[in-house]
């Protein structure tokens, strides 16, 4: 087995009475990109929240590099090495492009690279630069989703978690952001993403997880997974105890 | 025309100086309101705890108020950091009452303690510049403590902004005041930094209470009556800017002199009030506040 960076192991997540998560475990392996699909409701942000330490299980445990993390607050995350692109992309609205990126650098560590990170995130993304003194608010969609992964990546993560990075962006943005994607984890840096674009998952990842109400329905390299088993474990057509309630995407 | 225009010349540099007042008292409780979304009830009462703290050390140490703050700033930064930590971040959430409800509490506290301690009697901050007078030309008398009152605010606004865009500490205030949650995603602990906003505001407050306590006499009672003008600055400049907070105080002090001059004395607090109206009819987000 190669080096798993991650181990999410039997958790369950509750939001009050809402059981959102059941019995959901995962491995990531180190330097791989690993997806998350599913339909809306299914849990997947749930779970990017989880590993996050945005929500804590209330049963299971998270492993990252060995170290138990669940139940450490999300700023702690982001010190053992866990960076988090959130879903809509929260960059802050009225801060300029290069101070958010600056926020990103935040902890202690991170501050003593700020420069080195800087230059390198200039380089994947060279419109953050010739922005960088422009309210982040003023940004296109696209060059806002940039700057929140490139806000993620200036604390140095080993892991990165990104979350439905696609959502509203024009096609020719998406696929160039992708393509960003892969050039970082050319870099040795983990990604976990979640999308609801199977095509587009399948194509960036070395290992795809299929939720569907909560519970992971079907996992395993993109090649080795058939159609059928994919449009199955999606919309659980064989699956008579779908639950409305996790229908609400919480 | 020319000789009411002249004789208009002493109320309005009055009035833009106690203005620059207002604008001290209300910065720190526009900068709590702004960040950690709380209405600090018992701002009022920390500048006067901070006039008060002034007063005991200048009994000790026979110095000009002014340089008391080299003490008093640093106490109410610890205090201020205190109530947030220990206080207020308990009761935080999405309900807005129950930070509001400890910060009336500890405004009750503050008074009475005060009361206890320092008995109802008027006291002040003594120094020669409160008597001193400033005549420019022919027409203008500046008393020397409202100068000294609008330099230094003027000053502490000038620093703040350069806190929030040059420090990380600022950036990182700024950036919790903005979206709580990604901050935290940042490796932001957006409670200490809420400690911290409010350390801030408690310095701001121990300046504001000296310059007051300069300016005119205070009782353990007057906190209330600083809190409803920094409620009036707060509302007239509308929250996001600190400039924005600093004119407030301007065109509230500028109201309240104007008017006393025109209706008489009995109508100076009234006149503010009547502008702070004004503006919450045509534009209730205040003069100054971005979108």
């Amino acid at each position: 087995m190669a080096n798993s960076i991650l181990r999410v192991e039997q958790i369950d997540v509750h939001y009050g009475d809402f059981h959102a998560l059941w019995d959901v475990s995962l491995v990531v392996e180190e330097a791989q990109v690993v997806s998350i699909i599913g339909a809306n409701g299914a849990g997947k942000s749930t779970l990017l929240n989880t590993i996050a330490g945005v929500k804590k299980p209330s049963h299971g445990t998270v492993q990252f590099k060995g170290n138990r993390i669940n139940g450490i607050p999300p700023y702690q995350a982001v010190v053992e090495g866990i960076s988090m692109v959130p879903e809509g992309r929260r960059v802050f609205p009225r801060l300029t492009v290069l101070e958010n990126l600056e926020i990103g650098s935040y902890t202690t560590k991170a501050r003593k690279r700020k420069k080195e990170a800087l230059k390198k995130i200039y380089e994947l993304f060279p419109v953050l630069e010739e922005r960088k003194d422009q309210l982040s608010i003023t940004l296109s969609g696209g060059e806002q989703q940039m700057l929140a992964i490139g806000r993620a990546l200036m604390s140095w993560p080993q892991l990165i978690l990104l979350d439905e990075i696609s959502l509203g962006l024009a096609p020719v943005v998406i696929k160039q952001i992708y393509q960003k994607i892969k050039q970082i984890n050319a870099e040795g840096i983990t990604a976990l993403l979640v999308e609801q674009d199977i095509k587009r998952s399948l194509k960036a990842a070395h290992k795809v997880y299929i939720m569907q109400s909560g519970r992971i329905s079907l996992e395993g390299r993109p090649e080795s997974l058939s159609q059928e088993e994919i449009r199955k474990a999606y919309f659980g057509l064989s699956d008579l105890n779908v639950k409305s309630e996790a229908e609400r995407d919480v | 025309m020319l000789a009411m225009l002249a004789g208009l010349k002493n109320p309005i540099m009055n009035g833009l100086l106690l203005g620059g007042l207002y604008g001290i008292v209300g910065i720190g409780m526009s900068m709590i309101f702004g960040i950690v979304r709380v209405v600090n009830l018992a701002h009022g009462d920390l500048v006067i705890l901070a006039a008060y703290l002034s007063f005991v050390t200048l009994s000790i140490f026979k110095v000009s108020p002014l340089l008391s703050l080299v003490l008093v700033i640093p106490a109410m930064f610890l205090i201020g950091f205190i109530i947030q930590y220990y206080l207020v971040n308990r009761v935080l959430g999405k309900d807005m009452n129950p930070p509001l409800l400890v910060a009336f509490g500890l405004s009750i506290i503050l008074q009475n303690l005060l009361l206890l301690i320092f008995t109802p009697d008027a006291r002040a901050l003594v120094t020669n510049l409160s008597i001193a007078t400033l005549r420019i030309g022919n027409f203008v008398n500046i008393p020397v403590v409202y100068l000294v009152d609008f330099i230094v605010s003027l000053a502490t606004i000038f620093l703040l902004s350069r806190f929030f865009t040059k420090t990380y500490l600022g950036k990182a205030i700024r950036a919790a005041s903005d979206d709580e949650g990604a901050a935290e995603l940042m490796g932001i602990n957006a409670k200490r930094i809420y400690a911290w906003a409010m350390a801030i505001a408690g310095g701001t407050a121990a300046i504001a209470g000296v310059l007051v306590g300069m300016t005119f006499t205070f009782y353990p009672h007057t906190g209330p009556d600083y809190l409803i003008i920094a409620f009036g600055v707060v509302i007239i400049g509308g929250l996001g800017s600190l400039l924005g907070t600093f004119l407030g105080g301007l065109i509230l002090g500028l109201a309240q002199i104007l008017g006393a001059h025109f209706l008489g004395p009995g109508f100076q607090l009234i006149s503010g009030y009547v502008i702070l109206l004004v503006v919450l009819a045509f534009k209730p987000t205040g003069l100054f506040s971005k979108g």
